[in-house]
This record gives structure tokens, sequence and C-alpha cells, in this order.
């Protein structure tokens, strides 16, 4: 029997704006525990809460981004319920007036590109975090009152593939507008997956579950394909599902159930009446509008068009907006952005995931980096000779030229002495010689390395192979 | 007696603010053991000016126990906030300080603001200084209390339903709700946030108009703070009311009110005419939906706002087996029966499948509350009703019949649906000796035509000098 999921995502978001959303408190991450905290955040008795506009601002800046309608008259309303970490034992969230609503996004797939709606955008309140020690629980309220963007999509989303494409193309639009860093580890995004699978070809939707605890874009993934197969198989084998919570247990790889649709919370949700409704003109929905950094869609396009590279390296390009910049502003110092957009991919790439920094930690410059792209460009220096010197200018933070003159490391194209050089490799390896004569033409590649070696690398290996190649065509050896 | 004018005078004749507080402490040692308007450990003899100069400079001021002051006790005489001392003032507070203000003491209020008798306090019940077997009203009797034994000049209460006007009826007082949003709300410990008004206690018109200046005002800690300039309200105080129209709202006087009382109330309609003021019957004809819209409004928004109250940050924590348990027998331990009716009322209607036909129509009434004073006020400048139905009743009388008590706020409460402010003053004694209070409610705001009305009036009358009288 042919199956298909139906899936639904629940976004949470931290924004990175300066203090908290109800009170002045510093909202950074990891702080001495409960050393950002005041009377408000805490929920002590007779506080009263006062709305930070710059995450009205935020909101409307992301609800915009995301397609959606923003609302002309939004509020806030109560979610009731008693959790320690929750100091007034009430969120301040939004219930059936969300900042924004009916959006949509495009995600690539397999088919091409793909739509999954949007639908609600809405503006809370983080609660505090629970510290288990032995016998005794801790509260760190540092979290307590950071604020959130709740962002809900349709139940669009067809496969984990698809989920982990929504995720990724979600995170890359937040980041993009520069509201929030959407890092899963430091929990500054956070996602719930809604589930449900059904007989393809079926109108009606089967009984979903909620699955909790996803701490990577990965395990949503690996989640969902847990839960879907689960799914199928009780329905093949006859049960029925039930609604629940479920929680991810990466280090098992299954969902246990949390609680059932009976347990489920009543939060008797009802209008905050200590914050006034808000409304948004349409002239300040206008001006942020103007204030949208172009997205990564269209960035995509922009830099095939403009610099002349493959799709694919705009698209990973354009993954963060950090590094879509720097490409840019070394692209443009240049003569050939496409060996800049190489080098950005493979080579730098991986010397910032080897040092787990981003490009903005990064020592070197734009200017700096060109002057790389170029040596390498005009055949000055080949490409072993390129990362040895990125990391030294990593390390060192010297320029390019200088590293390179130091070392010594500047391409050797002496043709004279490279074919001296090959001609006594040829006569001291016969055993390898006598192989490429018998057919084996692969050998040719240890007497490239052996040249390689010779030179300190600094050869140019195509132009070695190509004179091996015609030294031993030619008989010598 | 003095007033805050009567203590300026002596302090500008060389007098100085200690001699002052402690004449008031003295008043307060002889009578805080049989009228208990203090809470336990809530008199704080050593107070002293925290300015130099100001409005308020040498004038003790009693506290209502459910506005915080930093460090000092403050509990809303509920078990469940035992030994609580907030880390902050109160927006009220701090204007207080600055205008150099003593803060005398704490006093006695039922639980959280829950009830109109004193009587559902933690501590005991506060007595009416008319006669010790009868209540003072509430919630903050204990205010009341000490403003009209002489223990302090002025006082500050809260009003969500009647808390300041219907003890200050009972307790022959000048009581003042102002309008929402006039007074800053940071720092009092809420009961139904879109009703609670923080308000004034004093011997008469003009004292509480001068605290009413200093406390008076936007707050950007309280975003429901209004953005409204406040007047020179001592400008206002004048004994002449030609041109003032007075609607006088059918509805109050029909059942359940004491014929006394009637009388009283009627003949203040005479007094404002002699002063010049036109008095006319009005209708206000959602009236009868107020206390059921009142009980619905304020339990939903209460029921929210004593969630924190868990144990888990401050006050009571009683140990369980788990953090339910936990949970369960702190808050069991905690709050008082009328707290927990109240708690359970509130939660019932916002629970799901309720919301629609519980808080959502009284909202709806709410509005139509509203639409009835908007439309009164079109013609007339002030309203005129009796402060409650009753004078004082007897300890133990209401208590345990929760409907009865609830009614005892029935004039009361549709200015805390409105939004509007309202005054209450003596206007009477009853034949069994008992102040009677008449009410005037007020345009948004506009606090100035209630103190305006309500000092002609009470200079037209004897009312405003009659106290109670101690061995």
């Amino acid at each position: 029997m042919d199956w298909e999921a139906v899936i639904g995502l629940e976004v949470h978001v931290q924004l990175n704006t300066n203090t908290k959303i109800f009170c002045g408190c510093r909202n950074e991450f990891g702080a001495e525990p409960n050393t950002n905290v005041c009377p408000v955040c805490l929920g002590f008795p007779g506080v009263l809460p006062v709305f930070n506009q710059k995450v009205l601002e935020y909101a409307i800046k992301v609800g915009l981004a995301l397609n959606c309608r923003i609302a002309g008259y939004t509020k806030f309303d109560r979610k009731n319920y008693f959790y320690p970490d929750l100091p007034k034992a009430y969120q301040i969230s939004q219930y059936d007036m969300p900042i924004a609503t009916e959006g949509w996004i495009e995600i690539d797939t397999e088919n091409g590109p793909k739509k999954i709606g949007i639908k609600r955008v809405h503006m809370e309140e983080d609660a505090g975090k629970l510290i288990h020690g032995e016998g005794a629980s801790y509260v760190d309220y540092n979290r307590a009152g950071v604020p959130l963007l709740e962002i809900v999509s349709q139940p669009d989303i067809s496969s984990p593939e698809e989920a982990y494409e929504y995720l990724t193309t979600l995170k890359q639009i937040v980041q993009y507008l520069g509201v929030s860093d959407c890092d899963m580890e430091k929990g500054s995004l956070r996602c719930d997956a809604n589930v449900s699978v059904r007989r393809r070809g079926e109108g009606k939707l089967g009984t979903k579950t909620e699955i909790k605890n996803l701490n990577s874009f990965k395990g949503v993934k690996s989640a969902l394909e847990y839960e879907i197969r689960r799914q199928i198989s009780a329905l093949e084998s006859g049960e029925t599902i039930q609604q629940e919570t479920r929680l991810w247990d990466a280090n098992k790889g299954i969902t246990q159930s949390m609680r059932s649709k009976e347990e489920a919370h009543d939060y008797r949700y009802f209008p905050e009446p200590d914050l006034l409704p808000i409304k948004v003109d349409s002239s300040t929905i206008e001006s942020l509008r103007s204030e949208l950094p172009e997205m990564p869609k269209a960035r995509r396009r922009r830099l095939v068009e403009e610099y002349k590279i493959t799709e694919y390296d705009a698209k990973v390009l354009c993954l963060e907006k950090e590094f879509a910049d720097y490409f840019e502003e070394t692209a443009r110092l240049v003569k050939n952005p496409k060996k800049c957009a190489n080098l950005m991919i493979s080579i730098l790439a991986e010397q910032l995931n080897q040092r787990g920094i981003s490009v903005k930690d990064l020592a070197v410059s734009p200017e700096q980096l060109s002057e790389l792209v170029n040596l390498w460009d005009e055949g000055k220096i080949n490409n072993l000779v390129v990362k040895q010197v990125l990391e030294e200018m990593i390390e060192t933070g010297k320029p390019a030229g200088a590293i390179v003159e130091e070392k010594g490391l500047a391409q050797v194209s002496d043709e004279g002495m490279l074919e001296g050089l090959a001609r006594e490799t040829i006569e001291k390896n016969p055993k390898v010689v006598q192989d490429y004569r018998s057919g084996k033409k692969n050998a040719v590649m240890f007497l490239v390395g052996q040249v390689m070696k010779a030179t300190r690398g600094k050869a140019n290996p195509q132009k070695v192979r190509q004179l091996l190649e015609r030294l031993l065509e030619e008989g010598v050896g | 007696m003095m007033t805050i004018s009567e203590i300026q005078d002596r302090l500008r004749s060389g007098g100085d603010w200690k001699e002052i507080r402690d004449s008031f402490l003295r008043r307060i040692d002889q009578l805080q053991e049989e009228l208990k308007a203090f809470i336990p450990n809530g008199i704080f003899s050593d107070a002293e000016p925290e300015a130099d100069s100001g409005s308020l400079y040498g004038v003790p001021i009693a506290i209502k126990d459910n506005i915080c002051e930093e460090g000092k006790l403050t509990t809303c005489c509920s078990r469940i906030l035992e030994g609580f001392r907030p880390p902050y003032d109160a927006t009220v507070i701090k204007r207080l300080k600055s205008a150099g203000a003593v803060l005398i003491g704490k006093t006695n209020m039922d639980e959280f603001a829950f009830g109109s008798s004193c009587e559902t306090s933690c501590y005991y019940p506060s007595r009416n200084p008319w006669d010790k077997e009868r209540v003072p009203g509430g919630s903050s009797g204990g205010s009341a209390v000490a403003v009209a034994s002489g223990m302090v000049p002025v006082a500050l209460g809260s009003d969500t339903g009647g808390s300041i006007r219907q003890p200050a009826s009972l307790c022959g007082v000048v009581g003042l709700k102002p309008t929402y949003g006039r007074v800053s709300r940071y720092g009092l410990i809420a009961f139904a946030s879109s009703l609670d008004q923080i308000g004034v206690f004093s011997r008469n018109v003009e004292d509480s108009a001068r605290v009413l200046q200093v406390i008076a005002g936007y707050d950007e800690m309280d975003s429901t703070s209004a953005e409204v300039e406040v007047d020179n309200y001592l400008q206002y105080l004048s004994k002449d009311l030609k041109g003032v129209k007075v609607g006088v709202p059918k509805e109050y006087f029909e059942e359940g009110i004491d014929p006394e009382v009637r009388h009283f109330v009627n003949n203040v309609r005479v007094v404002l005419q002699d002063l010049g003021a036109r008095c006319e019957e009005i209708s206000l004809p959602h009236t009868k939906y107020c206390v059921a819209t009142y009980y619905i409004v304020a339990t939903a928004e209460a029921s929210s706002n004593l969630a924190r109250f868990d144990g888990v940050q401050y006050g009571l924590r009683i140990k369980g087996r788990n953090l339910l348990d936990m949970y369960l027998r702190t808050r069991e331990a905690g709050f008082g029966p009328e707290a927990k009716r109240r708690i359970i009322l509130g939660t019932h209607v916002l629970s799901s499948g309720y919301y629609d036909a519980y808080y959502l129509r009284a909202q709806k009434v709410r509005a139509l509350i509203k639409r009835d004073f908007d439309q009164a006020f079109t013609e007339y400048d002030v309203i005129m009703t009796p402060t409650s139905p009753t004078p004082a009743f007897r300890i133990g009388e209401k208590i345990n019949d929760p409907l009865a008590m609830y009614l005892s706020d029935v004039f009361t409460i549709s200015a805390n649906l409105a939004g509007l402010p309202a005054i209450s003053l003596p206007c009477g004694l009853h034949s069994e000796k008992l102040p009677i209070g008449v009410q005037f409610i007020g345009k948004a705001f506009d606090e100035k035509t209630l103190f305006r009305v309500a000092y002609a009036y009470e200079q037209a009358t004897p009312w405003h000098t009659k106290f109670p009288r101690f061995e």
C-alpha cells in the first residue's frame, strides 16, 4: 500500500533584541544563572509588563519575509499553566489575533520548487530553564522573558526531507533578516512537529501526533522518518493512532508517548489585561518592508547573473548571509569570481568548519582573501599551496603575497628545471616506468608525486604530468 | 484629628514632623488593639520623610497591604505571601516618598482584596470604629478604619469593585477611586487587572485631592496608565455648583436598599440643588447585569493573577512528594476559603467550552454598561447614587453567604466596569449611629468635577465633622 505523510512544523525563534520582551533585562545567552533578571521577568507580585517595540518590528519583518498578511490590530493573551520555569504561571503570548498570518515560503525539492504555507506568526515570551541536580531542581530565569516568535506552518510538508528543507530555508530567511542567530544548539531555534499519515489519494487527514524534544535539523528528519514508519506499521497491522504528544529520544532513535489528548492542558487563554492592544498602521509596515534585506532566493539568482557562477555555488554561498556578504566583498576585488567561489566553498569553508568559527570571526579580510584568489587565478601558486597559504593567513594574519614569498611557495614553472627533475625521477624508478609501459597508465601519478615532492609542492601538477608523459612517450628511461 | 493643611500649618509655624508622626503613633497605639486597622508587624514607628520637602512633607500615611513598599512586609493579608518583602517600591510609593510623606504602616484588608468586610484577612477582621461589633467594609477596611479613627490623616487603598468607596461609606470618611489609568498600578498586587485602581481615603475632599495630585499621572512602568494631563485639583474646589447637571439613576434606588440610606441620599439632591446644580432622574438600563458581569471578569483575571503564588519563588511553600503535590499543599494551606472560591470560579469561566458563554459574554455586557454611562455623560456632569445599600453590617452576618456579601458592592461595581472615577463621602447618620455614604461617579479623567461637586456638598453639610468617639 502507498502511504503519504502530512507534516506541519511549529518553530520557535528567539529574537536577538538587546533587552527582553517585557522588561529592561539584557537578552543574552550563556550568562551566569539568574543574573539577567528583575522583578518583572521574575513575575514578582505587583509588577507589570511593558512591551519592547523592537519585538514588534522584528515580528513584522519576519512576517513580511514569509509573505504573510500583517495584522492591523493585534493583542496579547495569557496562556495559563503551572510550571516552575514559568514565573507568573502564565505565558504572555498571542492567541486569536497573531501579528502575521497566511504566508508561504518556497523550498527546493526533488521535483522542483514547492510552496509551504505559513499559518501564523505570533509573539510571546520565553520561559526559564530547569536545571536538575542531585535530589533537587533549580531554575535559571535568565531566559524568562526572552522574546520569541512562534512560526506555524500549514500541514503542506510531505516528507522528512521536505521538513529538513523547510527548516533550512526558514532559518536562512530569519538569519538574513538579522533578527535571530537561529542556533538550535543554543536553543535560539526550536521545533515541534505534527505528523500523520494517510493512504495516497485519501482526502481525509489521519490522526496526528505531536513530536517534541527535537534538538537538531537532522533530529527532526530522523524523528519524522521513525514516526512515519511507526504510524504506517501500526495502521497496517490494524491498530489506530492515538492523538498524543511524543518525545523524540535521539539516543535510541525512537519516539515515546509523553501525554495523551485527555491529559492535554486547558490553557484558558484570555486577553492580557496588563497590555494595551497594538495598532499597526500601514505606513509602519511599508517602511519596514523597505528595510528588508535581499532574501536568499533573490540573492542566489543575482549571484549567478552577476558573477557568472553556477547555481550550485550560489546556493552554497547563500546558505548564510555573512558568507554571501563575504563572497561579494571579495568577488568585487578579483579578476575571476568563479575562482573566488571555488576557494570559499571548498577550501575556506573547510577551514572554518575545522576551527568551528564563522566567517565573521575570520581575521582575514576580503581584501586579503582577494589577493590569494588572484595569485591562484594567475597561476602563481597551485591548488595545494592555496590551502597552505590560507591556513597561514588565518593563523598569522599576514598577507598572501608575503607568505608565498617568505616560504618560497611560488609555483615552479621553470621548464628546464622541471624537465631535469622529471628525467631524474624516471631514471630512479625503472620499475614504475616498466609498469607504465606495460599499460598501467596510472603509474605516472606516482612519478608526478615524486616530482611534486622534490619541488616541495610548488610545481604545477598538470604541467608535471604532461611533461612526464611526453618524456615517457619519447622513450626516456 | 489633623488634616493635611493643618499639618502643613503646624510645620510652617515651627512644628516638627517627628512630633506630628508621634502624635499619630500614639493614637495608633491607643486604638490598634481594639480596631485592628494595621496588620501584625505593620506599624513602622521609625518611619520618616525620604524627601526634604514636598506637598505631603511630614504627612503620615497608611498603605493597604497589597501595595508594594521596598523591604516592608506586603502580604495581601494572605498566608501564601507570608513574610514577603518586595524588593521594589510601587510607583505610588515612590511618588509619596518624593513628596515627603511618612509611610507609617500597612493596613488590614480582605485576603487579596476578595471581600467587602475585612473578614477574609488571614490575620483578623478589622472593626468599625462606630460600632466594634460591625465590619468596617472592605476590602480596604484597615485603611478606612485608620482614617476614621484618626490614626492617620490619609491612607491608600485599592478599589476593584468598591473596595475603597464601600468601606469609606461604612466608616464615614471620603473614599476616592480614580479613573482606570489615572494612577499607576505598578506595584499593586493584582486582583483583577482591568478593574483595579489605587485610590485615597481621607477625612475631607480637599485631602483626597491633595493626595491624588501626588500619585496621579502617566507611568511608563504601567502600560495601562494614561498619558492624560493631571489637572490642578485644588483649583476646582468651590462652594458653588451653578450649571452642574447631576444624573440620578433610578436603578440605584430600587430593591434591597435600606430606607434610611435612600432617605439621606435623596436629601443630597436637595442640597445640590440649593448649591445651584440641576438633578434629574436618569436610567442606566444595564445596571442589573453589573454584579454578574463583575464576578465573571474579576474572578477570571484573579484566577490567572493568583497563579504565580505557587511556592516556587517566594512566600509560603509546603513541601510535597513531588512538584504537583508541592503546588497543591502550598495553595491549599496558603489561600483562604474566599480566595479559593474565586480562583475556582475564575478558572471555570475561562475553561475551554465555557469561555464564550461566560467571559466573552461578560466582556460584551461590560461594553454595554460602559455605553450606558457614555450616553448619560453626554448630558450630565456627574451621576449620584448611594455608595452601599446598607450601613455597616455585623461581623459574621454575611461571611457565610457570599451572594449577600457580593451584593454589598452592587452600587460601586459599575464604575470599575466602566473605568470611571467615583468618590464616596458621608451624607448622613443612620438611626443606629452608623454613617451613610453618597457616591458621585464622573466622566473618565474628570476627577476635578467630582472633587468640585463633592467639596461643595461637603462644605454645605455637617457630616465631615462627625467622627466616632472613643473612651
